[in-house]
């Protein structure tokens, strides 16, 4: 497969206001057509970022390329890219028609091509009934309909979504999710979206880019941001994470009660500097085979249980924090736990991921 | 309720009610009151004359009206522009000079526009030789006179809505391709009307009866309605004539706050009407 297309270089940008900075020398390319997550904790600058794509706020330093030209300096109605806003900013004077032709109007398109326009993303968005409503009389996700279809209906190069989903209820959400990605792949535009929320950037985008106090600490998948985080706190940002805190020796963590947990040690780790060793919840096993590399015996403090799987809190000597272990269905049935239960834990160490403390 | 019921009673409806019947009795010959039932009050109120006296009332407070909110609402803008901590400073400065008394304000303009007043003498500094202009004493220093008093109102109308205007708003509009000015066309000011209507009601209705300014700023000579109200009651002591200018005033004014009123529920009727056909 060749290669995609980039469609926006954000080359080494930088924000300051005053003397905070927002935006530290980030560099991102994101591609033609795809589905691109700017995940981070509130304050990490994913905001400030997707304003400067908008043209809301301009770089301190630093270029933005969009197919290979500069528009850092472009005021925000002059760039081929559409925001969609958190507060979904829906004129509340203005019915869904004329918030979604508001922006062809500007370009100053026949008014045939503007209704045909209008109708059909009205349709792809399942608006019709509602054109002649104002904002107010619309519930929250048609209002995310709307500032989505008026988002869209400009055909931008690049739509840039504000924390879309941060308004709707969890169960909207979740549909929304999956409704958003259909339309990306459904118009072809390409999408980055702000999320402060790992999960919903885990499923719906095609490539992530984990943000931090203005920094970017890892870009790529997220499979592979999930498998192989690049530093600790991506590791605990992203998912759950069960840590143990230890110094590194050659092959492995020694924990603070002496067990050793063998791993791939990175190699700007040196032997005896405080380190990490770290598993994911399902990578552990109950009850495992005597050849697994790391083991070690466990108090159940807590069950919890989720339908799909059951999630136990297993006090072990390793860590002051209880283990989180995920025990399918299947195997919880097969062999029973109970709180308090005395259990045997165990995981391989190619799923041990270890890092600087 | 109650406690209001009776206060609107005793300090309105009933002087307003006193008045009113007022309008329909004589004038006595040497004042006074003549108790005999007349119309000729009310057919007063439209000669050539009085009528005239009314259009140049409305007139005058209808361009002070335009002034104002033009300058207020610019205003009212620029501080809701302003950073957010500093909006309350911007505003109790715009609001301050209301605080002093009404009569030393007008005062001060007669300082500002006399013919050897501080305007003048700021031309002469500055090289200007001729003969000052006249200012005060004309309809212009009415106008200014009406505008300055009354801009605070128009100032605190307008910042209400501005200020809680969705900024985000204004972005979105940019954003989807507008520039500046059609933003503020199209967005801004459509959203923040309530604020000028209300704001221009108040101006207007103010200055329609204002006779102080006039008074001061205007001359002797000059007349509002206001004024030709107090000469009755006062000078020319035809309260019954005066009564019937004054209820002409009133009415004029009730006729003003009842359009606004209409229009704003129009406004906030259409949409709760649409609403209900959508849900049915």
């Amino acid at each position: 497969m060749s290669e995609p297309r980039t469609l926006l270089a954000i080359d080494h940008v930088s924000k300051n206001f005053g003397r905070v900075t927002a935006v530290d020398g980030i560099s991102l390319d994101i591609r033609e057509n795809e589905f691109f997550a700017l995940l981070g904790p509130s304050g990490c600058g994913k905001t400030t970022l997707l304003r400067m794509l908008a043209g809301f706020e301009m770089p301190s330093d630093g270029r933005i390329l969009l197919d290979g030209k500069d528009i850092a300096r472009t005021p925000p109605n002059k760039r081929p890219v559409n925001l969609m806003f958190q507060s979904y900013a829906l004129f509340p004077h203005m019915s869904v028609r004329a918030n979604v032709s508001y922006g062809l109007e500007m370009e100053r398109l026949p008014a045939k091509e503007i209704r045909s326009r209008v109708d059909a993303i009205l349709a792809t968005t399942e608006l019709v009934p509602f054109a002649d409503r104002k904002p107010e009389q619309l519930s929250g996700g048609q209002k995310q309909r709307v500032a989505l279809a008026r988002a869209l209906v400009k055909r931008p190069r690049l739509l840039l979504l504000d924390e879309p989903l941060g308004a709707l209820d969890k169960k909207l959400r979740g549909a929304m999710q999956l409704e958003l990605k259909r339309l990306q792949h459904e118009v072809g535009i390409t999408f980055v979206i702000v999320t402060h929320d790992q999960e919903e950037s885990l499923v719906m985008a095609d490539r992530m880019a984990v943000l931090k106090d203005g920094r970017l600490l890892q870009c790529d998948t997220p499979h592979a941001i999930y498998e192989h985080p690049a530093d600790r706190f991506v590791a605990d940002f992203i998912g759950v994470m069960n840590f143990i805190p230890g110094k590194a020796s050659a092959d492995g963590v020694v924990a603070a009660n002496g067990a050793r947990i063998a791993g791939k040690v990175p190699a700007a780790l040196t032997p005896g500097a405080s380190a990490v060793a770290s598993v994911r919840p399902e990578r552990i096993r109950l009850f495992p085979s005597a050849e697994t590399a790391n083991r070690t015996t466990g108090t159940v403090e807590a069950l919890a249980y989720h339908g799909l799987d059951l999630q136990l809190h297993v006090r072990t000597p390793l860590s002051p924090k209880p283990f989180l272990v995920r025990v399918t269905a299947d195997a919880a049935d097969r062999r029973p736990v109970a709180s308090g239960d005395q259990v045997e834990l165990g995981w391989d160490a190619a799923d041990v991921r270890i890092f600087a403390e | 309720m109650a406690p209001a019921l009776v206060w609107l009673t005793a300090l309105m409806v009933v002087p307003c009610a006193l008045v009113l019947a007022l309008a329909f009795f004589r004038r006595g010959i040497y004042g006074g009151i003549d108790y005999t039932f007349t119309l000729e009050n009310f057919g007063l109120v439209f000669d050539p004359l009085y009528a005239g006296i009314f259009l140049k009332s409305a007139r005058i407070a209808g361009t002070a009206t335009l002034i104002a909110v033009v300058i207020g609402y610019a205003a009212a803008y620029a501080i809701s522009a302003a950073p957010r901590r500093w909006q309350p400073v911007f505003l109790f400065f715009a609001v301050l000079p209301f605080w002093s008394n009404y009569l030393i304000r007008t005062y001060a303009w007669i300082v500002l526009l006399n013919r050897e007043g501080l305007i003048t003498q700021l031309l002469r500094w500055l090289g200007y030789t001729g003969e000052p202009p006249s200012m005060l004493y004309t309809e212009g220093a009415v106008i200014a006179g009406l505008v300055y008093n009354y801009l605070p109102f128009v100032i605190l109308a307008c910042y209400a809505p501005l200020s809680r205007l969705n900024p985000e708003l204004a972005e979105a509009s940019r954003d989807l391709g507008a520039s500046a000015a059609t933003t503020f066309r199209r967005v801004i000011l459509p959203l923040t009307v309530p604020g000028i209507a209300a704001g221009a009601v108040f101006v207007f209705v103010l200055s329609i009866g204002n006779f102080v300014t006039p008074a001061l700023l205007g001359g002797g000579r000059f007349q509002m309605i206001g004024n030709l109200v107090y000469d009755q009651f006062l000078t020319a002591n035809d309260w019954p004539f005066g009564a019937a200018l004054a209820m002409a005033l009133i009415a004029i004014m009730l006729l003003v706050l009842m359009v606004q009123a209409l229009a704003a529920d129009r406004a906030s009727g259409r949409a709760a009407q649409t609403k209900g056909d959508a849900d049915g």
